[in-house]
């Protein structure tokens, strides 16, 4: 098997970023020192990414020419990272961890659920363009465990019915509740609070 | 110093060095994959694993471990070679058991190290990996199955060559070298790709499948395409030259050529002149020896010495012409010169033509001004050199004559000689930059010399030496960058305009007027055919190309892998070439025919063997007996002329890289190179391309 070459992607024929963008791309070349640009690499990817939704070659050339970098540079950087998408992908991008804590807790359900939610498999984008579902690797959230990353934010504490929800509400158009899916607050004890119930010599009631 | 000890032998190295360095130096081979001398070091293939207490208990990559004090180093004790044989185990669970069709087999450093540190069976049973092949151009091939991803044709690219096209992408199991955009890889030094590569990933596509070392007969030799006298080694087959690689010479080329110097020599194949020629009724026939002297012998009788010339081209040898110079001397004619280009060089000063700071001196130099050159393609071997020492960061670059990429980094002064009077009047600031400079070079390239105006150019390139203090106490950073194998050989054996002689231009010019009737062509191709007016042209050369093509009479040279001939590079290094193969047919050393025509009219020349031309050229000129040494520092002193130049801008006489004279003009794989790299036209696969 090849990695490149092997699919045909067609490319837009060029890029720039918009004033927003560029503002931000300034930002992030300021912050390393004069000749140090190519830090800036891996930022200006993103940038470019969140402006497309992908990262076209003419993406890539384009973030190679602000930084003065050779292009291959660029795209050595672009292939290494998976969170990079180099084919144009559905408006949501729903990441389900399959890592060993996601799968302990049952990710194999959350799969079923985007099966039965969206209608696709990992890998594959839905008809209207709207989801694309991809397994990834660890996303560090394995205290929430199972979880699906859409986009910036993470839903966690899932199972099959919540990720349903989550997917529906998605679909609706609608913003689900980011985080856990149980209503815990981050990663506290599933079940509210197991020590320091109070304080210890004191007869006050504990609890964080 | 830190002290250290390998394999009980103690020694001393100076910081900085490497453990597998350090162990080089006490003769003890350490086996590797990515780690090469002239590139940065990868540390990625694992192969040069060692034992290094104190330390962690495990093996250690050798190639990026620094040397320390008291370091005790085993490099082959049981668990190095443990090691090794994993790493070597691993490297061949995707490479394919394709050696029985591999180019690269016989000389392949992994399966030379598999012998060593090889299982004889796999214990890999799970599906290996395929890589689809990339297009790199026509000159390299590639099999990117076999791959073992040392990168070091990554690193050549982005390095030595200074364009970046080549790279990793991908991680893990699914990287791959690639350019990623499908597009060839436009360096002039690409063929070292092929050389670098440890694997069969990368080989020559013009030599596939031709032949296999084992069956090469190998003649140690000097390359003539371009002034550098690269070393060579020409691999023969039967009285083919197969290919041509480099040979090591740290002061020249260290281990490079260009791709002209590997790949044109499918040209000596092609358009041979291999039989003597006379033309009869407008049309050149077979002729014998006889025939063809006593044709030029018929035209010469009575001919006066004044409407004699004769004119040397880029290739020729040094022994050639001095017996063509001693010809002409004992028929009575000065008319001879060997700057075909009309270059406005003064052969009196051996400074004034010289490469001075000699090739490794650039690794010193920390000013250079280059003055109508296109180093690049006129000598792409020296052009890696400078960018090797301006990556240093301690060479400063400036540039006289045309913008163009030289994959470094320079201050573009100006385009022509106006700048350059600025900097010969010292107004210029770039002047003061190179007076505090240590040790400053400035290389005046053919473009600035061979034109009308190039003794005026010479002159205020004199003057600019003198005000920017180019010649110092043991540094002379005066140097000519020359494009012509042949140039300092012919002006050291003096083959230029006698007392009252007539320069190429004036040889030109008479011809055409009438008033020189013949013209003897040693090889020279570069002049314009059609000045030779009704001259009775006599042309002995390898090729026939422009000069055969007019000539009157064809004698039949010696291309430079078929002679034992002296040449000069532009530093002013005496070398040899050897003779690999037999010129073809008829077709003889330059020098005895110059020898036996010689005869024929009656001025017999007084050399009859090898020995005793070698004498003349040493009695002719003392440069020559330090032959294979070191170039001799020549003395210094005034040269050129003074008056009003030319207000053109400096032009780089290769207007294309891959052809510049007859043999690569011939080359069907040059021709291709032409379409791809300079007519911007990449070979598409058609699907049945294989």
């Amino acid at each position: 098997m090849s990695t490149q070459s092997s699919t045909y992607v067609p490319q837009p024929l060029s890029f720039a970023f918009t004033p927003a963008y560029r503002e931000k791309a300034a930002a992030a070349i300021a912050k390393y020192p004069e000749g140090r640009q190519a830090s800036a690499c891996m930022a200006l990817l993103d940038l470019a990414q969140r402006q497309e939704g992908w990262l076209s070659r003419a993406a890539m050339d384009h973030v190679a020419e602000t930084l003065g970098m050779p292009p291959i540079r660029v795209y050595e950087v672009a292939t290494f990272y998976t969170m990079y998408v180099l084919q144009p992908i559905g408006k949501h991008h729903v990441q389900v961890c399959t890592n060993l804590p996601c799968w302990l807790r049952g990710s194999d359900e959350i799969l079923r659920a985007c099966k039965d939610a969206l209608g696709v498999s990992p890998g594959e984008t839905t008809s209207d363009g709207l989801f694309t579902v991809n397994e990834v690797e660890c996303a560090g959230t394995c205290v929430n465990a199972p979880m699906i990353q859409v986009g910036d934010d993470t839903y966690e504490d899932l199972d099959y019915e919540s990720a349903k929800k989550v997917l529906e509400a998605l679909k609706r158009g609608e913003k689900p509740k980011v985080g856990s899916q149980t209503g815990r607050q981050c990663s506290c004890p599933a079940g509210g609070p197991t020590t320091l119930k109070k304080v210890p010599g004191a007869d006050v009631k504990g609890g964080a | 110093m830190p002290k250290l000890t390998i394999d009980g032998i103690e020694i001393e190295v100076e910081p900085g060095l490497t453990v597998l360095q350090a162990a080089e130096r006490l003769g003890i081979e350490i086996p590797r994959f990515c780690y090469h001398d002239r590139l940065s070091i990868a540390g990625n293939c694992r192969m040069c694993l060692v034992e290094v207490s104190p330390g962690p208990p495990k093996p250690s990559a050798s190639c990026a471990l620094p040397v320390a004090e008291g370091m005790v180093v085993k490099t082959d004790s049981p668990m190095v070679r443990k090691g090794r044989k994993g790493v070597m185990e691993f490297l061949l669970i995707n490479h394919p058991l394709d050696c029985p069709i591999c180019d690269q087999g016989g000389e392949c450093d992994l399966q030379d190290q598999a012998m060593l540190y090889g299982l004889d069976r796999g214990r890999y049973h799970e599906e290996k990996r395929a890589v689809l092949d990339k297009d790199l151009g026509p000159l390299v091939k590639t099999c990117m199955t076999r791959c073992i991803q040392c990168t070091r044709c990554v690193r050549f690219s982005a390095e030595v060559a200074g364009v970046p096209d080549l790279g990793a992408v991908g991680r893990g199991e699914h990287m791959e070298i690639t350019t990623y955009v499908g597009k060839a890889v436009g360096s002039e030094l690409s063929g070292n790709l092929v050389d670098l590569c440890p694997v069969g990933a990368l080989t020559s596509k013009p030599y596939a499948f031709s032949s296999r070392p084992w069956e090469l007969r190998k003649t140690e030799s000097v390359d003539v395409f371009d002034a550098i006298g690269c070393n060579i080694r020409v691999d023969v087959r039967g009285r083919r030259v197969m290919r041509v690689l480099p040979r090591i010479n740290e002061d020249v080329n260290e281990e490079w050529i260009s791709d002209k110097s590997r790949h044109a020599v499918d040209g000596l194949m092609a358009q041979r002149l291999d039989t003597p020629l006379v033309r009869r009724g407008g049309k050149l026939a077979p002729a014998t020896w006889n025939e063809a002297f006593s044709a030029i012998a018929d035209k010469l009788k009575g001919m006066p010495a004044e409407k004699i010339a004769a004119l040397a081209g880029d290739m020729a040898d040094c022994e050639s012409m001095l017996a063509l110079k001693d010809l002409m001397t004992a028929l009575g004619s000065h008319n001879l010169d060997c700057r075909q280009d009309g270059a406005g060089l003064d052969p009196a000063q051996r400074a004034s033509y010289l490469f001075n700071s000699t090739i490794a001196g650039i690794d010193e130099a920390d000013v250079l001004l280059i003055v109508g050159s296109n180093p690049r393609w006129e000598a792409a071997v020296l052009n890696a050199r400078i960018r090797k020492r301006y990556l240093t960061g301690k060479l400063k670059i400036a540039v006289v004559g045309p913008r163009i990429n030289l994959t470094y980094r320079y201050e573009h002064l100006g385009d022509g000689p106006e700048t350059l009077s600025k900097l010969a009047d010292g107004t210029h600031p770039f002047v003061a930059t190179m007076k505090a400079a240590e040790r400053p070079m400035m290389i005046l390239g053919m473009g600035a010399l061979a034109r009308p105006d190039g003794a005026v150019v010479l002159g205020a390139a004199r003057r600019l030496a003198t005000a920017a203090l180019l010649v110092r106490d043991g540094w002379n950073g005066f140097n000519v960058l020359h494009t012509a194998a042949a140039r300092v050989g012919g002006l050291d054996v003096g083959f230029v305009p006698g007392s009252g002689g007539l320069d190429t231009g004036a040889i030109l010019e008479g011809a055409s007027s009438g008033k020189i009737g013949f013209v003897y062509l040693l090889g020279a191709d570069e002049i314009d055919m059609a000045r030779l007016g009704k001259a009775f042209v006599v042309y002995q050369g390898s090729h026939g190309d422009a000069g055969a093509n007019r000539a009157d009479v064809v004698l039949p040279g010696a291309a430079y892998t078929e002679k034992n001939a002296t040449y000069v590079n532009m530093e002013g290094r005496v070398q040899s070439t050897r003779t690999a193969v037999f010129p073809p047919g008829e077709a003889r050393e330059d020098w005895t025919v110059i020898r036996a025509l010689s005869g024929v009219l009656g001025k017999p020349l007084p050399y009859d063997d090898d020995a005793q031309m070698r004498a003349r050229l040493v009695a002719a000129n003392g440069v020559f007996a330090g032959r294979g040494g070191a170039p001799k520092a020549a003395p210094w002193g005034g040269f050129g002329e003074t008056g009003e130049m030319d207000p053109a801008p400096f032009v780089s006489p290769i207007g294309n890289f891959y052809m510049t004279d007859p043999i690569s003009r011939a080359s069907a794989t040059m021709a291709e190179c032409t379409s791809v790299f300079v007519m911007g036209r990449q070979a598409q696969g058609t699907g049945t391309h294989g």
